[in-house]
């Protein structure tokens, strides 16, 4: 349960335009917030504060160097969602593999026995 | 390749793309007529639909209830809002985990596509979180009222 948790945490962070700008940012290569808020016209702490939303969320992580923080990409958060993604996309494939079965039993408007809807 | 496309639109949106060989009609009649509804929309294997209530006209009602044979169970109630045969529906939908989440309002529009039909399906939740929580959890329990995937978006 504490993985759906997790994910939860995850998909929320992500229903935010300028977290997921950063995403992509941090997509290319490892970042410093500084860097980061160049884009936005933001401050620093605004941006830490969605940093601190998507570290909570296991989707980026820092690493120390001297006085900077950078921060990258948690690819196991990342690869966790995909995962999911993956999941809900299969079984909603499922689900309209089934339905392509069941129109291929139904009969077509232009069938011999022409029923009404 | 998979026929399914799913991605998110802005902060509260959710589409769903796919095709099928049949004509709108037929797609049409397969998410109106509970006698078809029960025959597909059971998300993973296991999972059969027991109670199956579609009163496809505005104002309609709309009740799904699950069962995995092993004791899990949940449901889904809602409101049909249009119908345009056989071209377009719109309804509100919501789980019950049991407790209900917040509505999903939703637009299914089936469109001639050769001499087939391509199906987009247009969810719009509430907030970002809702839909945060409903691409999280929504399809935990089997079912299908949640879609979703990241394409571009990262």
């Amino acid at each position: 349960m504490s993985k759906a948790l997790s994910l939860d945490a995850a998909f929320a962070a992500l229903g935010d335009a300028t977290r997921r700008a950063i995403l992509a940012r941090l997509a290319k290569g490892e970042a410093s917030v500084m860097e980061l808020a160049e884009p936005f016209e933001m401050t620093q702490p605004a941006i830490s504060q969605h940093l601190k939303v998507l570290e909570d969320a296991g989707l980026v992580v820092r690493r120390v160097e001297g006085a900077k923080r950078p921060r990258r990409l948690a690819k196991a958060g990342i690869e966790t969602m995909d995962q999911w993604l993956a999941m809900l996309r299969k079984a909603l494939d499922q689900n309209y593999d089934r339905l392509d079965q069941v129109l291929a039993g139904m009969e077509q408007p232009k069938a011999r026995r022409g029923e009404k809807r | 390749m998979s026929k399914l496309t799913l991605k998110t639109e802005g902060d509260t949106h959710v589409i769903v793309t796919r095709r099928f060989a049949a004509p709108p009609a037929a797609v049409y009649r397969a998410h109106t007529d509970p006698n078809l509804i029960q025959k597909w929309l059971l998300g993973p294997e296991g999972w059969t639909m027991r109670v199956c209530i579609n009163e496809a006209r505005p104002g309609g009602k709309i009740r799904y209830e699950w069962t995995n044979g092993k004791g899990s169970e949940f449901y889904l109630t809602g409101e049909y809002v249009e119908l345009e045969p056989y071209s377009r529906i719109v309804h509100v939908e919501r789980m019950h985990l049991p407790d209900p989440t917040p509505d999903n309002h939703v637009e299914t529009r089936f469109d001639t596509d050769g001499t087939g039909t391509l199906m987009t399906m247009r969810m719009t939740l509430p907030d970002a979180e809702t839909r945060g929580a409903m691409l999280a959890t929504g399809m935990e329990r089997g079912m299908e009222a949640s879609y979703a995937r990241l394409e571009g978006m990262i």
